[in-house]
C-alpha cells in the first residue's frame, strides 16, 4: 500500500538500460510487476511513443523518475511535467549529487520532496540508508521512503543492513530498497529486512538473461516477505543439534551423550 | 521571423507562431508529452494560445525507458 493505492506486487521494475523493446516488455512480465519507472527526456524521433505504448499495451502504471537532477528546481520541473505529460501524480523523486557516483543529495531532496507534497504529488522519494534523513523525508509529506542498497547500478547489494534494518524501524510510510540489487539473494534480503518492496531496473535489464533474472527477482521478494513474516531463528555462536541426542548407537543407554 | 530554442536548437518560426505549431514542428504526438516554456510548463490546453517571445527557450519531453 503506497498512497491510496494497494499493490499485489512488491516488486516495482524500471525500465532502464534494456537492450531492447522486446526483451523489456517479457521481463517485466516475467517480473510481475504493476509499476514501473520511465525518465523525462526531450523529444526525439526515436524516443517517441515506444515506452509509453508498451506500458499501455500490459496495463503496467508508470512512475516517472526526476532522474539526472541535480537540483529541486530541476526536479520539481521534471516532475511537473511528467504529471502533465502522463496524467500521474506519482513521482520517483531522485536528486542527486554528482555523476560519478549518483549518490543522493539529501538536502536538495528533502527540499524538493516538501514542495511536491505540497502541490499534491504523491512522492517515492530515493534516498541515502540514513534512518535520520528518512525521517525527515517522512515528515514532509513523502508517500514512501526509498533507502539505497548500494550506488545506482553498481550490483553491490546492500551494504548496511542493519541501516535499512533500523531505518524501517523507525518509519511509518512504506519504505523499499531502491538502488544496488544485483541478484536475487539481494532483493530477498531487503525483504527480510523488512522492507516492504523493491525497487530495481539493472539487476535485470542488464543480467544475461533478463527475463530470467526478472522471474528470480519477482521470487525472491516474495520469498524474502514470507521468510520475514515467518520469523528466522536467532544467530548462534556454536550449533544446536535438531537430531534427539539420546538413543544413539553405541552409547551407554544409561548415560546422555556428552557435548 | 522570431527564433525559438526548440529542445536546444536555434529555430526560426513565424511573428504569430503559437505554441501548438512550435510543439507540431517536433512531434506530431499530442498525447504522452509535456511541453515547458523557459521553465515554466504550459498545459496542454494552452498550447494553441500561448503567444511566444523571440528567445523563447522551448522544451518538449516525454517519456523514454529509465530508472
Amino acid at each position: 500500500m503506497i498512497g491510496e493505492r494497494q499493490f499485489n506486487s512488491r516488486l516495482i521494475m524500471g525500465t532502464g538500460g534494456a537492450p531492447s523493446l522486446e526483451i523489456l516488455r517479457n521481463a517485466l512480465i516475467a517480473s510481475g510487476t504493476e509499476m514501473t519507472t520511465v525518465a523525462m527526456r526531450r523529444v526525439s524521433a526515436d524516443t517517441h511513443g515506444s515506452i509509453f505504448d508498451l506500458l499501455k499495451e500490459l496495463k503496467i502504471d508508470v512512475l516517472p523518475n526526476t532522474a539526472g537532477c541535480y537540483t529541486a528546481g530541476e526536479a520539481i520541473l521534471t516532475a511537473q511535467l511528467a504529471r502533465e505529460a502522463l496524467e500521474t501524480s506519482w513521482i520517483k523523486l531522485e536528486v542527486i549529487s554528482n555523476e560519478e557516483t549518483l549518490l543522493p543529495d539529501g538536502l536538495e531532496t528533502v527540499r524538493a520532496a516538501e514542495k511536491l507534497a505540497l502541490d499534491g504529488f504523491t512522492v517515492l522519494a530515493y534516498t541515502n540508508d540514513d534512518p535520520a534523513l528518512g525521517k525527515r523525508l517522512q515528515d514532509v509529506g513523502c508517500a514512501a521512503v526509498m533507502p539505497l542498497g548500494a550506488p545506482i547500478g553498481s550490483g553491490l547489494g546492500i551494504r548496511n543492513p542493519h541501516n535499512i534494518e533500523l531505518m524501517r524501524s523507525l518509519l511509518t510510510v512504506p519504505m523499499l530498497l531502491d538502488a544496488g540489487i544485483g541478484t536475487a539473494s539481494d532483493a530477498a534480503l531487503a525483504m527480510e529486512l523488512g522492507c516492504d518492496g523493491v525497487l530495481l531496473a539493472s539487476a535485470v535489464t542488464r543480467a544475461a538473461d533478463p527475463v530470467g533474472m526478472a522471474h528470480a527477482m519477482r521470487l525472491a521478494v516474495e520469498s524474502g516477505l514470507l521468510a520475514h513474516n515467518a520469523g528466522r531463528i536467532p544467530k548462534r555462536w556454536r550449533a544446536h543439534a535438531s537430531s534427539p541426542q539420546s538413543g544413539l548407537i553405541g552409547t551407554d543407554a544409561r548415560e546422555s551423550p556428552e557435548f | 521571423m522570431i527564433s525559438i530554442r526548440l529542445n536546444g536548437n536555434e529555430e526560426q518560426f513565424p511573428d504569430d507562431a503559437t505554441l501548438a505549431e512550435v510543439v507540431q514542428h517536433i512531434t506530431s504526438a499530442t498525447q504522452g508529452i509535456a511541453v515547458a516554456v523557459d521553465e515554466h510548463v504550459i498545459r496542454r490546453t494552452d498550447w494553441a494560445s500561448t503567444a511566444l517571445h523571440s528567445g523563447a527557450q522551448v522544451d518538449v519531453l516525454t517519456a523514454v525507458q529509465g530508472g
